[in-house]
Formats: C-alpha cells, structure tokens, sequence
C-alpha cells in the first residue's frame, strides 16, 4: 500500500492526461474548411475561385439594383424616372402593395382578409408541429369549420337561399343518403343504427350549412370578381392542394381496384386531365363552358377555375400516389387480410401510411407546381398576384423603365417563400416519419 | 344586389345577369339587373387600368361610364370585367359581358364574321414613328436611311416596308420577338426610330429612361380604329351605344361639359342643344331612355373632349395630341350625325 502512495508522490509521473492539443490552423477552422471543401487539388480550386467570382457578382448587381440604386420613396413615377431611372422602383411597390395583396377587395373590407389569414395560421402553425396536442379538434376546425368562416368572411354571407336552391341541393343530398339507408336496410351490408345515424348527420350537416350561410352578418358583400392578388393565388392554390390529395388518394385506389367501373372510370378521369394543358382547362372553364350552359345562366368565374384546378391537380396526384401505394409489399396486404382487417382498415392503417410517407417529395412537387400554375388564371382575367403586378406597368402614375422589374422582382420573392417554405416543411415531415427507408 | 348561393356554389343560376346571345333585350336586362357589365383590356395605359385606389380608369372604361350614364343617370352603374385579347370575343358573344370595350380594332372580318357589330370609332389609332429628339427629324418623310426597331411578325413590319418602298426611302429593320425586346433596344440607342401603333408609342416612351428626350412622329401610316363593340342583332342597344359615342361628339361640338351641362339645360337657347340635351324633342324615349339620357352620359364623364384629355390627352404623362381624333370641324374625323 504504502508502496503505490510513495509511488504517487513521484514528481515525474503525470497525473492525468494531457490535454489535447487545439488542430493545426491548417485542418481546422475556416481555413481547414475551405482547404478541404473549395481548394483540394489545384483545378477545385480554380472552380471554386471562378463560381465564387461570379457568385459575388450575381449578388452584388442584385443588391446593387434593389437596395443601393433603388428609388424607395415619391410621389409618383418622377421618383423613378432619369437618375431614378437605374435600379428598383420600390415607392411603386409600397404605393401598390395593398393592391397586390388583396387585389380590388374594398378598402374598408380589408381586414376580413386578414381575420381570414391569422385565423389560418394559427390553426395552421400548430397543425404542423407534431410535438403539439389536439390534433384532431384541430384538423377538424381547418377543414370543416375554417372553410366555412372563410367562405362567410370573403363573400360577406348572407346568400339568398331560395326554394330552389333547397330543392336541388336536397337532390344532391338524397342522391347520397338514399344508397346508404338502401345498403343498411335492404342489403344490410351497413349495421342499420350506423346507417340511420350517417343519413340523419348528414342532412342536418347540409341544412346547418344552409343557414349559416343565409344568415345575415351584416357584412357587405364582396363579389369574387373583386378579389385579387396574394389573396386569389393563395385561394386558388390552397383549394387545389386541398381538394387534390382526397381526390387524389380515392383516384389512385380506383385505378388499382378490380371493379371494372370504378377502373374505368379513374383511369380515364386521369389520363384524361393530364392529357389537357392547365390553360385548354382554364380556357374551356371560362370561355367554352358558358356557351353550353342554358342562357340566363351565370356561373361564378373563380368557382370555375377553381373546380378546374382542383380536378385538374387530382389527376396528377393520383398518379404520385399511385407510385407510392405500388411500393408497398403485397405481403403487407396480405398480412392485413390475414388478420381479418377489411379493405378500408387495410388501407387506412397498413398501406396508405406507408405509401404517402414514401411520395412525400413526390407530393409536395405536385403541390409546389400548383402554386406556381396559379398565375395562368390571369389569362381569363383573374388578377392573380402575378397580374395585378403587370397592371402597375400600364398605370400612368407609375409607369417607368424599372416599373416591369420591379413588380416582377417583388412577385417573384413572394413566390420563392411559399415554395421553399412548402420544401423545408416537406423535408423535416420526412425526417419525422422516418421509420427506417432511408439508408 | 341579388346574392344567390346557387350562382355562387352550385353554378346552376338563377342569377338576372344571364343574356342569351340570340336575345334581343340587352337593354331591357342591363335595366333589369341595375348595371352594365363591361369587358375593358387587363390594362393599356390611358385606356384602362386599375388605379391605386382600386378604381378603373381609362378611356374605355369612360365610355363605359357613359353608357351607363346615359342608361342609368349614373356612370357608376358599370361593372367591369378584365379580359384577355383571346378570350375577348367568346365573353361578348356568350353574354357574359353587354359590352366590349376594349382597343378592339375594327375590320371588316370582326364586323362581319363573329356575330358582333361596332358602335362607333372612339379612338383613331395607327402605326406611328417615335425618334429621338436629338436626331432634329419632325416628319416620318424624312426618316431616309433610318434603321428602325420593331417587332417581328407583326403587320407593323409589312406596314413599315410598304411605306418606306412608296416613299422611295432606304431604311434598316432591327427586329425582335418581344415588345420589351424593342424598346430596350431603342433606349440603348440600337436603332433610330422606333414603329408600333401611335397610342403605344406614347405608352412605351413612358418606359424610357428619359421620355422627354423622345418625339413621336404627327404621320400616321395604317389604319386602326378603336371602338365599343356589341352583339349583332340588338338594335335597340346597339343604339344606346352608338348614341351616346355621338352624344359624347355632339357636346364637345356644341360645348357642353360635364360642369355646365346642367346650367345648358336650364338655360341654353340653341335648339341643338336644347334637343341633344332632351329639353326638346323626345329622343331620348326613341332609344328607351330618359329623355335626358346625353345629359346624364355628359355629366358622368364630360364630353368627348374631356374625356379624351383626362386620359390620354397633353395634361396626363401619355400627352397625346388629338391628331386625326380632333373633331372635324378642328382638323379631325370625328364626326357624328346630329341628334334632330
């Protein structure tokens, strides 16, 4: 014992270990990054050096043009005319803002737009954090509710429902209800009370509907065609993105079902609306389709291109879900059916989970790419926000030599933000789900 | 205002804006529904845009007004609807809009082969030259050896090489695809002159980095009348709209104003105002309006002459010069028949 103490007290025995030396400046830091990354052999240097060079560049004409020579405040295009003539008109842009984000919506009304959004992204914000509860309350305000009070809120309410109208959507809605008691009490392929409960929630779901939108909230009344930039393209593109995945899940099973009808049927849906350019839709939707209907018939312009959009994004959604579903193992299914699971619980607890979480960026691509073909809406005449920026160059207040740019350079960002944001939030969704795929 | 969910939800209307395109009532519906529905282009300069406070401007949309003026005493009684140079025809002819108002020019293929007629010449536009001031040239005769920027495969190209070839003058194309190509070009100095229609030379030359330092050409070498177009076969608001063009005609000629219309009416001895203001004569009731129908179409918009400054005229940034749209009696050819 004492042998090891005295040993302890040795003077040239170290006590514990040294500390490890700080890497050469050269491996570390900066310096070691960028010998490793921009410059490890002498060619990789050369590029490095001659992209970073036009790198720069681009980002200095850039900045150069919209900060340091633009024009950020007037009266009118004087301020940007002659010397101001060189860079950004930015004192068009703030004189034209509110323009561009609510399109011709009255000013007084402006701020239902705004209940509108910030009601929207704070039910949206928590909708998309998985670490967040109540999701299913949630869910259920964004897509039964929220839709509703936006309609409410745009449109100012207050709809004239008359006989007719209660006539025909009862027709839609027995046209439903009937097939469902029919299977419940006839074919008894439903359990009966189910049936009675879905006919009775169903019907007094739409009549509700009805009055709430008969009611009078002493809103005034904002007809579509005055709704316009931000405002329509968000309009647009969001009932696409949100009507097309359903739509798009239901046509995909369709396609894949062994029922010769519904086969059919989904099979010529899509090939038929991938085989029309969005513009032939939009341009049948707005000009043809009047010509058809009876005279003495109007039929909204934005519903219309709204309904095209959405069938039209279903059809290409179908397919990328498709791509996914055949991804899945038969032996997946199998295994359900072997434990007795039906159809729809197969597909709502083994294979669709499975399968969209593989399309994700196949998913978020087709979304992505219907926000960006919002802006063809502006050749029937809707002011999407791509639009109501051109229309400043034909305003003789404001036009000037870098009006064009300057609109475009504006819309351009605002598009940049909603689809790099779609692609961030669509990456951490993957990183979430990921259970094992990726290697 | 009639808000049907059916018209909004469902599409199947019942909506009163509906015309048949066959129908002869368009009249009759505009006063049933309570407004005109007016298709004006998706924005030209000085003929219709929307303005900063969300309001329609423009010489198309004016007469618009007018119309709705003349229809309803009240020239905000007008909806207008935006359409695209394609879709533009199809909305007239479906009834989706009562009138088209929007730089269509008229040919005898439009006023003949689309079921569609036009009510009168609102603005004499054809192609023009601009130069720039410093070249010290003020005839399009004196262009001889010019290089001139266009557009290619436009008629404004063969325009350009017939007129060049009857004037026996030498000249160079520098053409480009798109409009913004060519006026690019011509600020950096490319070429000398610069050719298009007369109305967007004045449009383009706000585009320039210095707009003064540029002069379009008085010559105006094509022919493009711009006017209101309805459809064929309903002449009772085929009238309206003709009417109230020449009403607009008649009052800058005898000079009634939008500010002293009213005074004229009560006091304005002249019988051709006395009838063209309805205080004499029922023509108003011939055409299913009040009688003081070109006094209501005057006091929304102003005359033409009025009409014409506030929007395109010296005063606006466009300073375009009446020109061949001067009245007839002014070195013009706007002239309408009297109203007796």
């Amino acid at each position: 014992m004492s042998d090891i103490q005295s040993r302890r007290n040795l003077a040239y025995v170290r006590t514990e270990q040294v500390p490890a030396m700080p890497a050469p400046m050269s491996a570390s830091g900066p310096v070691g990054w960028m010998r490793e990354n921009l410059f490890p052999t002498p060619l990789n240097g050369l590029m490095s050096l001659i992209f970073g060079a036009l790198l720069l560049y681009v980002v200095w004409i850039t900045l150069d043009w919209s900060v340091f020579k633009a024009v950020w405040s007037g009266e009118d295009r004087s301020a940007c005319i002659g010397d101001g003539a060189h860079g950004a008109c930015w004192a068009m842009a703030r004189a034209k803002f509110g323009q561009w984000m609510y399109g011709f919506y009255p000013f007084t009304e402006r701020w239902r737009v705004n209940v509108v959004a910030i009601v929207g992204l704070l039910a949206l914000v928590p909708m998309m954090m998985p670490s967040l509860p109540y999701k299913r309350i949630n869910g259920i305000f964004l897509l039964g509710i929220y839709p509703i009070l936006t309609l409410i809120l745009l449109t100012g309410g207050h709809f004239d429902i008359g006989l007719s109208t209660w006539l025909t959507v009862g027709a839609f809605v027995a046209a439903i209800v009937i097939p469902i008691l029919l299977l419940g009490f006839v074919a008894k392929i439903i359990e009966p009370v189910i049936a009675m409960v879905a006919s009775a929630a169903i019907v007094a779901g739409v009549a509700l509907l009805l009055i709430i939108m008969s009611i009078d909230f002493g809103l005034p009344f904002v007809e579509t065609s005055k709704w316009g930039g931000l405002l329509l393209t968000l309009v647009v593109a969001v009932t696409g993105i949100v009507a097309s995945l359903p739509i798009g899940i239901l046509l995909a099973l369709g396609r894949r079902s062994n029922m010769p009808i519904v086969k059919m049927f989904s099979v010529a849906f899509i090939e038929l609306w991938r085989g029309v350019p969005l513009i032939t839709v939009l341009f049948m939707a707005s000009v043809v389709l009047p010509l058809f209907l009876p005279p003495g018939t109007s039929f909204d312009k934005l519903l219309r291109a709204l309904i095209g959009v959405a069938l039209f994004s279903s059809a290409y959604m179908a397919e990328v879900v498709r791509g996914g579903l055949q991804a899945i193992p038969k032996g997946q299914t199998e295994a359900a059916q072997a434990l007795g699971l039906t159809f729809w619980q197969n597909m709502g607890l083994i294979t669709l989970p499975q399968a969209l979480k593989l399309v994700i960026p196949g998913i978020v691509n087709t979304f992505i790419g219907l926000f960006k073909d919002t802006v063809l809406v502006g050749i029937i005449g809707l002011y999407d926000l791509l639009l109501i920026v051109q229309a400043a160059n034909t305003d003789q207040k404001w036009v000037a030599p870098q009006t064009h740019s300057t609109g475009f350079f504006f819309a351009a960002a605002v598009f940049w933000i909603f689809c790099f944001g779609m692609s961030r939030y669509s990456m951490f969704m993957e990183r979430q789900l990921d259970t094992g795929h990726k290697n | 205002m009639k808000r049907t969910l059916l018209s909004l939800a469902l599409g199947t209307a019942v909506s009163l804006a509906g015309i048949s395109a066959a129908s002869a009532g368009t009249l009759d519906d505009v006063k049933a529904k309570g407004f005109i529905q007016c298709g004006v282009s998706q924005g030209l300069i000085g003929f219709s845009n929307p303005d900063d406070k969300n309001n329609w401007t423009g010489l198309d949309v004016d007469f618009c007004r007018a119309v709705a003026g003349a229809v309803f005493g009240d020239g905000q009684k007008v909806k207008f609807t935006p359409l695209s140079a394609k879709e533009r025809f199809t909305a007239l002819q479906s009834g989706e809009v009562d009138i088209l108002s929007r730089n269509t020019t008229w040919t005898m293929g439009r006023d003949t082969s689309l079921g569609l007629v036009f009510a009168g010449v609102t603005y004499y536009d054809g192609q023009g030259f601009m130069v720039k001031k410093s070249l010290g040239v003020d005839s399009s005769l004196k262009l001889d050896g010019a290089s001139v920027c266009t557009q290619t495969g436009t008629t404004t190209e063969l325009n350009l090489a017939d007129y060049f070839r009857a004037n026996n003058m030498k000249y160079e194309v520098v053409a480009f695809e798109k409009a913004d190509e060519v006026i690019a070009a011509y600020d950096s100095g490319r070429c000398d002159v610069f050719t298009t229609d007369q109305s967007g030379l004045y449009a383009e030359r706000l585009k320039l980095k210095n707009p003064d330092e540029n002069v379009v050409l008085p010559e105006i070498i094509s022919k493009e009348p711009l006017g209101p177009v309805v459809r064929q076969g309903d002449d009772a608001w085929f009238n309206v709209v003709k009417w109230t063009y020449f009403a607009l005609l008649n009052a800058e000629e005898a000079g009634v104003t939008a500010a002293n219309a009213g005074d004229m009416m009560a006091n304005s001895t002249d019988p051709g105002v006395r009838r063209l203001l309805g205080v004499e004569g029922d023509f108003g009731k011939a055409i299913g309006l009040e009688n003081s129908w070109a006094a209501n179409a005057i006091k929304a918009v102003g005359n033409y002459g009025e009409m014409f400054d506030r929007n395109v005229g010296p005063e606006t940034n466009l300073k375009i010069g009446r020109g061949v749209n001067a009245l007839w009696n002014k070195g013009g050819i706007q002239y309408a028949p009297p109203v007796r």
